[in-house]
């Protein structure tokens, strides 16, 4: 019996004003030494509830009310809590989703380290310090001895999550619970710290419990896989059996719904679920994923499905493989590709390019937003007079082009001027320098009301879909008021509320909703709003800042969908601001990568994703989580962080963290190298354009 | 009786005060959307119930608002009517025996003797230092020592058992219109109220009127022939005073608001929306205003104001409009004084408001300032200013109490909390002591400020839509059973 935690039959319950929340109904899972074991499911299934029920620390309005969770053969259940507190951080540790909010800000690293091996190994001063360092070193930190002094603050994200990880180490646990370990990462960072949680488990063997809604890092981390829906699992297998062929619809949908280069390619829409998680206050009867079920019955909507064992280690729970209903069985679709069973209800799109519509005023070059060499300064203030002591480049000079009816993604890490930048084409926050023009208007230095003339024009939609409606206002205020201030649909004509009740169902929700309130909404539904908001007043383009990264997977999917289908019906041009590169695959047209505020290549999609030139394009590429079985793709992998835009490196940016760095890079910073019409880079790797590194070096 | 009625500045501003409130009801009436959240504020039992309390604090302040000079006889009978000089209310009114029955100094409340030894001249000859019978309270008692009690007992339970009546009456009125509302038959609607399961807590607003209503009757059936809470040192009835000082309470807690909105509102928000020179300047105006002692300032303005009227006897025909001037300048004084903590806390606000998305969106959108300010922020914020008005009211009844005791205060003639407590600071200090003036004065203010404190609470959690996970969280404990028996 090698197995590390056993949790039979979990129940846990959320006191909540109405009614309680059974957040998790009849778990049951089993975890061996040195095996990681993936918990995959969408936000509301009740994995997080799993993970601080095993911990015992629930809220306060949260109670386990059955079950038993084994811990080696302990129940941890039945501990006192006294003695809970000496399986917390020595036997379990767990890394939880935002590094900035886990460490205490006025602790030291070591302090904070030093606590747990104080109070579980009662480790102190030289004995403790060194150890410290050992860990420290053992999560990657360089120069530990000096900075286990240094603050929270003083440590980047990707290396606070290293910090994390040393703590949850500092007991030695037998089980690592990593909630959504790197959600709030980069995928640079993000493929740094996966890499560390695997190295760690292979030296010291511990079982780590991963709880992730991200499918890639799932298959890359994951020995077995459990998928999680309502409350309960629907399906184990190992992580073979799992990406081959995954049997509960459900599953198969969560893969169906990924974006990614092949969609587009075969011209599908991305299969979203419909509707959302079921509020898991009610009673259930039958399947619960049977109303969102294209292959339900009337059985799943009367008996709940038990367990069904397919071959090997995967078991699912779902009618259509008990043997009893053998004639109903479907065949899990198998295929190389993640998950493709697009077949389904997948309806074929044709995606000819739009016959650009309102060409009434097209530029020469036909071009729908162009930017020239755009900048945007923030000056940083000093001492008592307020001094300008130097300025942020938040961005430095980026060109670029977006045509009518097509997609152009901003790809790049948090930080590197990409939100600044879209901001600044709409002139939400005034440029520094260089041009922006707008079907040929100069936007920068545009006077306040012909400015405002022309906002109708170009619109915005917000990553976060919770601050991005204001919480005071009904529906139908939120989306009239756009209409009122550009006096869109003042003719008479048409009343306004009719316009509202026409807006909502083109992005798919009820007319009567425009009553309600934003909180009565779920995420993805408020992004539906606001993307209803930004088409009140019939723009041309929009930029779409991250928005689909506050949101599940399969709610993903019916954003994109929406989206793609506006911009075939309208003809909209999209800035699609993205860290996420399947989304890219799936969206865009051209992509240009950006770091630290500049563009550092540009190219159509298949140009940058299929032969990318750059180093850091490459690294960015290859640390994508991506689901293959066979892993064949070697990370690159790049040192450091992101610097400072307030002082970036001599040179090329990207000079101190690449691998192929020349003496060159270091002095200069590198022209553009033409590829072809459309693919361009700066790099010194490859042949310079003439004149525009002669320019770029006066500049 | 023929009068001439009198409309003071303060009468004026509340009547304004009043219609606002009317016509907004009325607009709220109107809009489901509006209506939503009053309705949260009626299923809350702790705002409800501390909503009946104020209404009969609003009742005796409106009652008292209501100005007039009655008729006076003259005796050559002539055509043309004489007003007296004296302005009353229509609380004074009512409240005649209270406001005339005055004693020669303190007395105890229920007494019957005064609290001080006089000096008496006996029918006989000579002289005797004693208790003297009190020329009003109990005076009908033969023998005071043993019929007081019984007395009391009897014309309060009489007064109780009235006000008893007067309870179920308005119960069963209102149980009956429920009844009507929902479409049921009475008794059911009796047994859910009883059960405290609708959705207006009934059962809550009805207890707390029961025990208003049993101590007012029992107070009412007292006060005419008793000092049911005592009188002062120049005889007057603490009962009355505390009852006259409740319109000034209510008038320094929402003018003085009324007076500081505009500025805390306008300045804060616009030094947090606009940034720049605009906040640099306003930060350097609150900064410099509060750095000024503010009694000194207050101080300052009253005695300028003081002495331009008394240069100007002219102006007022009455004393009770000179009285009144003052209270509304000592209004506008303190509001001008303390606008800063609630304009600080507003930029701050706006300062994080002004990053939100929606914002930015209604930028994209072209949306003016203007618009944005007023459709986007001031509703953001105006959970703050609910919030603060409320804290502030019972501070600002406090200052007037502390301003009076400078003797820059409301004027000497106006009856207040603060000249009450302010008077009391001389009454504990001798020997034996009077504390009832201090006791009613406290008593009162307390239960003005706590009400106000439990309704305000209500209104918050029923507006603030992130506040109701708050609320979620603490009624756990309550359901916790629901769990372990499904």
């Amino acid at each position: 019996m090698n197995s590390v935690l056993e949790i039979q039959n979990l129940e846990t319950v959320l006191h909540t004003e109405l009614r309680p929340v059974w957040a998790v109904d009849g778990l049951t899972l089993q975890i061996m030494k040195g095996e990681t074991f993936a918990l995959l499911g969408e936000s509301g299934c009740g994995k997080s509830i799993t993970a601080l029920s095993i911990m015992r620390l629930l809220p306060e309005a949260g109670e386990i009310v059955g079950g038993s969770i084994r811990l080696g053969g302990e129940d941890l259940l039945l501990l006192p809590e006294a003695a809970m507190r000496n399986v917390r951080g020595k036997r379990i540790g767990m890394i939880f989703q935002e590094p900035m909010l886990s460490l205490n800000p006025v602790m030291t690293v070591a302090q904070q380290i030093g606590e747990v091996l104080q109070r579980h190994f009662d480790l102190r001063g030289q004995a403790a310090e060194k150890r410290i360092v050992q860990i420290l070193d053992q999560v990657g930190i360089p120069d530990a001895a000096s900075r286990m002094n240094e603050y929270p603050f003083q440590f980047s994200g990707g290396m606070k999550q290293r910090i994390m990880i040393a703590m949850a180490l500092a007991g030695e646990p037998e089980l690592l619970i990593a909630d959504e370990p790197t959600t709030a990462l980069d995928v640079t960072i993000q493929a740094q710290v996966l890499e560390l949680m695997r190295g760690l488990q292979q030296q010291g063997g511990m079982a780590i419990l991963l709880i992730t809604h991200d499918l890639g890092v799932a298959s890359e981390m994951a020995h077995r896989v459990g998928i999680m829906y309502a409350g309960e699992i629907v399906e184990t297998a190992s992580r073979e059996a799992f990406f081959r062929g995954p049997a509960h619809p459900y599953s198969r949908k969560l893969l169906a719904a990924l974006p990614g280069r092949d969609r587009r390619k075969q011209g599908h829409r991305l299969d979203a679920i419909r509707g959302n998680v079921p509020s898991l206050s009610r009673e259930f009867v039958g399947c619960r994923f049977a109303d969102r079920c294209d292959q339900a019955w009337e059985l799943c909507h009367q008996v709940a499905p038990g367990w069904t064992a397919l071959t090997g280690e995967q078991q699912v729970r779902c009618h259509l493989f008990n043997q009893n209903f053998g004639s109903k069985i479907v065949k899990p679709a198998v295929s190389g590709q993640a998950g493709a069973p697009a077949t389904l209800d997948a309806e074929s799109w044709e995606f000819e390019s739009f016959p650009s519509a309102g060409t009434e005023q097209s530029t020469p070059d036909g071009s729908l937003l162009s930017v020239t060499d755009l900048k945007v300064y923030f000056p940083i203030h000093k001492g008592l007079m307020r001094r300008v002591a130097g300025y942020v480049k938040a961005v430095d000079g980026i060109s670029l082009r977006i045509d009518r009816g097509k997609t152009l993604a901003l790809v790049g890490e948090s930080g590197c001027g990409k939100t600044t930048a879209g901001k600044a084409m709409l002139q939400l926050i005034p440029p520094t320098g260089g041009s922006v023009r707008y079907n040929g208007v100069e936007l920068v230095g545009l006077e306040r009301n012909r400015l405002r003339r022309l906002r109708g024009e170009f619109q915005l939609i917000f990553q976060d879909p919770y601050s991005s409606l204001n919480p005071r206002m009904r529906i139908i205020d939120i989306i009239e008021e756009g209409m009122n201030a550009l006096g869109v649909e003042d003719d008479g004509k048409e009343p306004k509320e009719k316009r509202v009740d026409e807006l909502l169902e083109s992005v798919g929700l009820p007319a009567e909703t425009k009553w309600r309130y934003p909180h009565e909404f779920s995420g993805g539904q408020r992004q539906r709003i606001a993307i209803a908001r930004a088409l009140a007043v019939n723009p041309k383009l929009i930029v779409c800042d991250e928005p689909t990264s506050a949101l599940d997977v399969s709610v993903q999917a019916q954003i994109l969908n929406l989206l793609r289908e506006l911009q075939r019906n309208l003809g909209l041009g999209y800035l699609f601001i993205t860290h996420n590169i399947s989304v890219v695959e799936y969206i865009a047209d051209e992509i240009a990568v950006m770091y630290l505020g500049r563009i550092v290549e540009r190219g159509t999609v298949d140009e940058v994703l299929g032969s990318p030139r750059h180093p850091y394009t490459q690294a960015l590429l290859s640390a994508v989580p991506v689901i293959e079985l066979e892993s064949k793709r070697k990370v690159i992998r790049l040192h450091g962080d992101l610097p400072s835009p307030a002082n970036p490196p001599q040179g090329c940016h990207f000079h101190p963290r690449c691998s192929h760095v020349m003496p060159v890079c270091r002095k200069n910073y590198p022209g553009a190298s033409i590829f072809s019409s459309t693919h361009t880079a700066h790099c010194y790797l490859y042949p310079q354009d003439e004149e525009q590194s002669d320019r770029k070096t006066q500049a | 009786m023929s009068f001439k009625p009198v409309i003071l500045w303060t009468d004026a501003l509340v009547y304004v005060l009043v219609a606002v409130i009317v016509i907004f009801a009325w607009q709220v009436r109107r809009h489901e959307h509006l209506l939503a959240p009053w309705r949260r504020v009626g299923h809350s039992a702790s705002g409800m119930a501390a909503l009946t309390i104020l209404m009969f604090f609003i009742v005796i302040g409106l009652l008292d608002t209501i100005h007039l000079r009655p008729a006076i006889e003259n005796g050559n009978g002539g055509s043309e009517a004489a007003y007296g000089v004296e302005v009353l209310s229509l609380l004074d009114l009512l409240a005649t025996p209270l406001r005339t029955q005055v004693e020669t100094t303190y007395s105890a409340p229920f007494a019957t003797h005064l609290y001080a030894r006089e000096t008496v001249e006996l029918p006989g000859g000579g002289q005797v230092r004693e208790f003297p019978r009190l020329k009003f309270g109990g005076a009908h008692l033969q023998d005071p020592e043993t019929q007081l009690f019984g007395d009391i007992a009897t014309r309060a339970g009489t007064g109780a058992g009235l006000a008893l009546l007067l309870w179920f009456l308005i119960a069963t009125s209102v149980t009956a219109i429920v009844a009507h509302c929902r479409g049921e038959r009475f008794v059911s609607t009796l047994s859910t109220i009883w059960q405290g399961i609708t959705p207006v807590p009934w059962r809550a607003v009805f207890v707390t009127l029961a025990l208003i209503l049993l101590l007012g009757g029992a107070a009412l059936a007292l006060c005419s022939d008793y000092h049911i809470l005592g009188t002062d040192k120049v005889g007057q009835d603490v009962f009355y005073q505390s009852l006259k000082s409740i319109r000034t309470g209510l008038l320094i807690g929402t003018l003085t608001t009324l007076m500081m909105l505009p500025f805390a509102l306008l300045l804060g928000v616009a030094a947090g929306y606009f940034r720049g020179w605009v906040d640099d300047l306003i930060q350097y105006l609150y900064t410099t205003l509060s750095s000024i002692p503010g009694v000194l300032l207050i101080a300052a303005t009253v005695l300028m104001m003081q002495v331009y009227m008394e240069t100007h006897p002219e102006l007022f025909d009455t004393i009770a409009a000179r009285a009144d001037l003052r209270l509304l300048f000592l209004c506008v004084i303190l509001g001008v004084t303390s606008w800063t903590g609630l304009c600080r806390l507003l930029r701050g606000e706006t300062l994080k408001l002004r990053e939100m998305e929606y914002i930015q969106a209604a930028h994209a959108f072209g949306v003016s300032h203007w618009r944005i300010i007023s459709r986007h922020i001031i509703p953001n914020v105006m959970h703050i200013v609910l919030i603060t008005t409320v804290m502030d009211f019972s501070g600002l009844v406090l200052a007037e109490a502390v301003l009076s005791y400078v003797g820059v205060g409301v004027d000497p003639s106006t009856i207040s909390f603060g000249t009450m407590i302010n008077a009391a600071r001389l009454e504990m200090a001798r020997e034996p002591m009077v504390w009832w003036a201090l006791f009613a004065a406290f008593t009162f203010m307390f239960a003005l400020v706590l009400s106000a404190n439990l309704f305000a609470d209500a209104v918050q959690s029923a507006f603030d839509p992130r506040m109701k996970t708050l609320s979620a969280l603490a009624r756990t404990w309550r359901r916790k059973s629901i769990g372990k028996s499904a």
